[in-house]
């Protein structure tokens, strides 16, 4: 049942049938969320392609070659590509751990040669393979027994642990937020999920005891972000000023006085939200959040169209990732939650968290061009 | 294999599909929340955020605290903060940088090394951002701009607090003093020290106690314009200025005895012999702490270094000096403490003793005839000192210098004690690989050869003779803010009142009965003095020099002539206070360092009566008014 092998002569044909399969309407919206973050990229260096745009848009272009040649390649390969990827991507960041090179305080890059490279960032894709692969060979009881819910829960936690070790609150925050969610759509029992959080709510004061100081810190300031203006809680600040004074229709494209004067700082990376919001207003910043909205009902949409478990928790995994990652890194600029270095994905510059979005947009759209494919509960596909 | 073999499977999709449609109601609900924040924020507040952002912006800036004073023990300041004119430029107000500094400099002058910094410090930095062009200007400068300031576009005029010292040289190596932070500091996370154009403490107490002085930083928060320009001020919370430190120190005194000892290099200690509280510590010549604050020049750097009477060097507390005859009131405590003589015991002087094929002069040519404890103190004769040191050995005599504080360091709040050197056979054995040889233990005796202390070592050991032998520390803070620093008595050292009496006895002989000081004799009722002259050598005398007359010193390069020394208590019936006293290469004690330790000694007490009332300002009203 593994092997899945194109005959020569029919390639070419199945590749034509396989790309009118991709669902262009999302790629379209992906499209037009990167074309916002290019400009805003363009109106944070005072109208200028240089220094970030023009980057931008090269890694969006290559983002989109690694899109549909993933979209292309059959879901079942990367169903058998699972284990081994989360095997690698484990490997990667116990060498960063060991071997990393120090980036924003902390260890988080792999300098490979010429390249750098955040094995985080592998990991997040790498734990929705792995557990949809997983939960795909368990029946809904199974799930929810100890001796099958165990290796669910090492699964996760692993590079959950590995990432907060970094350290790197966020990540970590969301590889557990998505692996949860992925075990929660498994069909966990109701009986074990809602003891499980009353105890977490309990366990809060404890973990409290495990943060590093500047974590702390970060909570405190958020709580009260007068306590050190100038520190900490200077980015919140103000990020408020400016996404507060954009009001409802913005002070136009370019007009960002806030951002363009350096107050804001990381305002090209983390915090270019708020210059959507200063420079489009209300309206602006509420059409990107629809925007990001019509993705993430997309990826339902796909997943509930699927015939395959591994496929559905794949889609449903990618889209969750994305939505953590838009939850969290909105909240934070406009003060709703601690500051964490979350980058707002297609729109915040950086390569490797383009590239890693857009291959699991990719995956998404694999799921969705495989739909009909079918695999049984124990389709061993190792190669 | 297919998925209706698999029945169960139905069941695991309808679970999906149920719980996928949960957790989307879930995300809708969260991105309400987040489209009600923004709501929250760009239309409800928004003309809050408005103000604050649209036409001008909030720009937060670190405030210097106020940094801590220094006072004397009347609340006298010793160090303060004062007004600093500066001339600021911003470059965007001008049309070129280059011409705007040629046209200032017709009423400032402005060097060219300084004209390149200025220069560069405008190439680094936005053309809205405010350059420093000079500090500490004269009023009569900052008149002539201010007058022209139509003609200067771009400058601005303000007023900045610096530190000031107004004793300058005076209280140098005290006081030490602050200058611009370093790289190497900036390993301290205080925010402080990141604060442009900030000073820390360098030296002398300014360094000891620089955490207190400097305060906390405040923070304003100021309106700037589209051009960043500074608009109003918006809120301000002021931070904690630094604590006040009073001193022990009596600047009269300190005064008096700075010029007292002039051109000389000279150092001189006061202190109280029971609290241990130093009232003047004086080294000679010093250097003025203002130089340093606003930048030393290379050349009066190279000035400071190079002049032979060392201004940089605190004398007080490093300089290291053979004790002479200073020293023999130490050794007559340790021979009657040990036994080796009665105060009777009669020694007979005839100007020279052998030992072996050695001749061990007295000072006096003639030799003295027989000398007792009293005489031999009296007229400082050093065959009678030979004589105690034999008997007594190296060994006792370390170990009554112990006792006395020599060849220690007191953990004294000026930092930069040295410890002298108390020599013994273990340190000769280690140092020079010999063994001890009993003619350096006479030489010893008299305060020679190997023996080095500092005037603060000498001073304490004064006190500890007249305090009837207790251990007393010196120090110099009275306070450090609230904290304050009096201590409680001493501790006894175990020593026989009556060999303690008997060494005082000797010492009142020196100045009241016709001794080696009688011409430096307060002669005023309840202020006697006691004390003991010393003249140490700083070269040897050969035999040759000695057959044809020993060279009078007045005959000698200045730095080849004996250090003048004299130590004193008074009043004689009921010590209070000790000085020490040393004029380097002044020649004879009797004749250098007596008369100015005289006077010093003798303002000492007259200022007596109102220091015991006296009630220090503490800092605490000062502070309670500004955070208000």
């Amino acid at each position: 049942m593994a092997g899945f092998t194109f005959a020569p002569a029919g390639r070419e044909a199945r590749i034509i049938d396989k790309l009118s399969e991709i669902n262009w309407g999302l790629v379209g919206i992906i499209a037009v969320i990167a074309g916002i973050g290019f400009a805003m990229l363009y109106s944070v260096a005072g109208g200028s392609f240089e220094p970030w745009a023009s980057k931008q848009m090269i890694r969006f272009a290559a983002g989109l070659i690694i899109l549909i040649t993933v979209a292309l390649i059959d879901i079942r390969i990367w169903m058998s590509l699972a284990y081994p990827a989360y095997a690698m991507s484990i490997v990667l960041l116990i060498a960063v751990e060991l071997a990393g090179e120090m980036g924003g305080g902390a260890e988080r890059w792999l300098n490979l040669g010429p390249i750098q490279v955040q094995p985080s960032e592998f990991m997040k894709i790498s734990l929705i393979l792995a557990l949809a692969r997983y939960f795909h060979g368990l029946t809904l009881d199974e799930v929810s027994r100890p001796f099958q819910l165990l290796p669910a829960l090492f699964i996760i936690g692993l590079p959950a642990g590995l990432v907060l070790m970094q350290p790197n609150l966020g990540t970590a925050t969301i590889i557990a937020l998505v692996g949860f969610s992925l075990l929660f759509l498994a069909g966990l029992s109701w009986k074990i999920i809602v003891p499980t959080i009353m105890a977490g709510l309990a366990a809060i004061p404890v973990a409290w005891q495990f943060l590093h100081d500047y974590q702390k810190e970060r909570v405190y300031t958020f709580l009260d972000p007068d306590r050190d203006p100038l520190g900490a809680g200077y980015n919140i600040l103000q990020a408020k000023i400016a996404l507060g004074s954009g009001g409802v229709f913005g002070k136009g494209f370019l007009n960002g006085t806030q951002s363009h004067l350096n107050f804001l700082p990381e305002k090209h990376t983390d915090f270019i939200f708020v210059i959507v919001g200063e420079e489009f207003g209300l309206i602006g910043a509420g059409l990107l959040l629809v925007l990001y909205v019509l993705v993430l009902a997309s990826a339902v949409s796909i997943a509930l169209d699927t015939r395959s478990q591994f496929a559905r928790l794949v889609a449903m995994g990618i889209g969750l990732n994305l939505l953590f990652y838009i939850l969290i890194n909105v909240s934070m600029v406009m003060g709703l939650i601690p500051v964490v270095g979350i980058p707002l994905p297609l729109v915040s510059y950086g390569g490797t968290a383009m590239l890693t979005v857009m291959f699991g947009f990719g995956l998404l759209m694999s799921a969705h061009v495989h739909r009909n494919v079918e695999m049984a509960r124990h389709s061993g596909a190792f190669f | 294999m297919s998925l209706l073999n698999d029945g169960r499977d139905h069941v695991r999709f309808k679970t999906f599909s149920r719980r996928s449609l949960i957790l989307s109601g879930g995300t809708l609900a969260l991105f309400s929340g987040l489209l009600a924040r923004m709501y929250q924020l760009q239309v409800l507040e928004q003309d809050r955020y408005a103000t604050l952002a649209e036409d001008n912006r909030i720009n937060m800036e670190l405030l210097a605290p106020l940094r801590g004073r220094i006072l004397d023990r009347f609340g006298v300041p010793l160090a303060t903060n004062r007004q600093n004119y500066r001339v600021i430029l911003i470059p965007e107000q001008t049309d070129s940088v280059e011409r705007a500094l040629d046209r200032v400099s017709q009423y400032i002058i402005l060097g060219a090394p300084q004209r390149e910094k200025i220069l560069k410090e405008v190439r680094r930095n936005p053309r809205f951002v405010p350059i420093t062009v000079a500090e500490n200007l004269s009023w009569e400068e900052f008149a002539a701009i201010n007058f022209h300031a139509p003609e200067l576009p771009g400058f601005i005029l303000d007023a900045g607090e610096t530190r000031d010292y107004p004793y300058a040289d005076k209280l140098s190596h005290i006081l030490g003093y602050v200058a611009a932070v370093s790289e190497k500091d900036l390993a301290d996370p205080d925010p402080v020290l990141r604060i442009p154009g900030f000073r820390i403490g360098k030296l002398g107490i300014e360094r000891q106690v620089d955490p207190a002085l400097r305060g906390k930083a405040g923070v304003r928060q100021v309106e700037v314009n589209a051009s960043g320009r500074k608009i109003r001020e918006l809120s301000r919370r002021v931070g904690e200025p630094g604590d006040d430190v009073v001193l022990t120190l009596d600047m009269e005194i300190q005064k008096f005895a700075q010029a007292r000892l002039a051109e000389e290099a000279a150092a001189c200690v006061v202190m109280d012999v029971h609290s241990g509280d130093v009232l003047a510590l004086v080294s000679n010549p010093g250097f003025d702490p203002n130089e340093f604050n606003r930048g030393i020049s290379h050349a009066s750097y190279q000035a400071l270094l190079s002049d032979p009477k060392l201004p940089l060097i605190n004398k007080a507390i490093a300089g290291q000096y053979p004790p002479g005859s200073t020293f023999k009131p130490l050794v007559a405590l340790a021979a009657l403490e040990n036994n080796v003589i009665s105060p009777e015991t009669a020694i007979h002087c005839s100007g020279a003793t052998w030992l072996g094929n050695h001749a061990f002069h007295c000072w006096k040519k003639g030799g003295h005839g027989a000398m007792n404890l009293i005489g031999g103190l009296k007229h400082s004769c050093d065959i009678y000192f030979y004589e105690l040191a034999r008997r007594l050995g190296i060994d006792r005599i370390e170990e009554m210098c112990h006792r006395f504080g020599l060849g220690e360091t007191f953990k004294f709040e000026v930092p930069g004690e040295k410890t002298g050197l108390v020599p013994s056979r273990g340190w000769k054995q280690a140092t020079t690989g010999q063994s001890w040889q009993q003619g350096e233990t006479l030489i010893t005796g008299i305060g020679q050869g190997y023996v080095l202390t500092t005037p603060l070592q000498l001073c304490v050991m004064t006190a500890r003779l007249a305090n009837g032998g207790r251990k007393v520390m010196p120090h110099i803070f009275r306070s450090v803010g609230a904290e304050s620093h009096v201590r409680p008595e001493a501790d006894l050292m175990g020593l026989s009142d009556r060999a303690l009496q008997l060494v005082m006895n000797g010492m009142n002989a020196v100045t009241n009965e016709g001794g080696t000081a009688a011409r430096s004799r307060i002669d005023i009722e309840g202020f006697e003095m006691a004390g003991k002259t010393g003249t140490s050598q700083v070269r040897r005398i050969t035999r040759e020099e000695r057959a044809r007359g020993v060279i009078k010193n007045e005959d000698l390069p200045w730095e080849r002539r004996d250090h003048a020394l004299f130590i004193a208590y008074a009043p004689v019936a009921a010590p209070r206070y000790a000085i020490s006293l040393i004029v380097e290469h002044g020649g004879s004690g009797s004749k250098a360092a007596a008369p100015p330790a005289r006077d010093i000694m003798l303002l000492t007490l007259q200022r007596d009566p109102s220091r015991m009332e006296a009630i220090p300002p503490i800092a605490r009203a000062r502070r309670g008014t500004e955070e208000g």
